[in-house]
């Protein structure tokens, strides 16, 4: 027998959102964001994925080493961070760079939560 | 903190670094989207089935995807990041094998597409090495305790891609029902493929 994606074979497959093998490839929007601006840098040769994969290394076992349990774990926090600690590391953004991003997105997400 | 509040908080991170790289014009918000695309839609375990029963049927083939794993992968139109070095490791009667990542989570993308939650867990990736028939049996496979348990370890540029066995009854089946019957977790050595019904 075949193992056939419950969300291919159904009428709403357009609108569901992508699974494989019945699992979510990415649970939050965030994640695939994260994911995408990581691989995106490595594509335009911005980043050496090498030492983005070192950091991530070392953030899952900070994770590790602090007890996380398998339910608490969440991967793409872990990668979010190695994502942050590279970028920083090379440079290409600082601090002040992201506060300020963080604090313009968090204005028009509450000035959109307003209407 | 909230459940809520900490992805709240996620969000705004991943947010804040994707803006203040595309306001420097290091890259741009379409290429962002056609990448996750791609991984959401275009890569994933019907890649690497096609792999496996293109080897089922043509001896050939299997010889090559055994001796270089990228490079027959290629000739059926997959390969490039994270999928550079290929190793295909052959289940036999006698050899069962199965993949892990140790240290962190790397995974042949162009054939399986991104891991399952459960490949990047703290428990698969420590306990799999120590007691694979354990973490099988929990899998639902029950080896034969003849059977030798290979474990390989995704720690350097290789990858692995596991060649399942091809199941009994199957000898009239065409290629394409032959890669139905190839699963996710076959390919990576937590399963086996499917029995045909």
């Amino acid at each position: 027998m075949s193992p056939v994606d419950p969300d291919v074979a159904s009428p709403d497959a357009a609108a569901a959102p992508p699974r494989a093998n019945g699992e979510l490839v990415f649970a939050e929007p965030w994640e695939s964001r994260a994911f995408g601006v990581a691989v995106a840098l490595h594509d335009a040769g911005i980043v050496d994925f090498e030492a983005f994969r070192a950091r991530l290394i070392d953030e899952i076992g900070e994770g590790e080493r602090a007890h996380e349990d398998a339910g608490a774990y969440r991967y793409y926090e872990r990668w979010l961070t190695a994502l942050e600690r590279t970028l920083l590391a090379e440079r290409l953004v600082d601090d002040a760079g992201l506060d300020a991003a963080r604090r313009a997105i968090t204005r028009d997400w509450e000035h959109d939560h307003g209407h | 903190m909230s459940h809520d509040h900490d992805h709240d908080e996620l969000a705004l991170r991943a947010a804040a670094l994707e803006a203040v790289l595309v306001d420097k014009g290091l890259l741009t918000t379409d290429q962002i989207d056609a990448i996750v695309e791609r991984y959401e839609r275009d890569l994933g375990p019907q890649n690497g089935a096609r792999v496996v029963a293109r080897a089922w049927v043509d001896a050939d083939y299997r010889e090559r995807l055994l001796a270089d794993g990228a490079a027959a992968i290629g000739e059926l139109g997959y390969g490039g990041f994270e999928g550079d070095t290929m190793v295909v490791v052959e289940n036999t009667p006698e050899v069962h094998n199965v993949v892990v990542c140790t240290l962190c989570s790397c995974y042949p993308w162009p054939v399986l597409g991104l891991p399952p939650t459960w490949y990047k867990s703290p428990a698969y990736r420590a306990r799999v090495v120590g007691e694979p028939r354990a973490v099988l049996r929990e899998f639902g496979l029950d080896l034969p305790t003849e059977t030798e348990v290979r474990v390989w370890d995704s720690t350097s540029e290789v990858r692995y891609l596991v060649l399942p066995e091809r199941p009994a009854g199957t000898e009239d089946m065409s290629e394409d029902e032959l890669a139905a019957l190839v699963t996710r977790d076959s390919m990576i050595g937590t399963g086996l493929a499917s029995s045909p019904t």
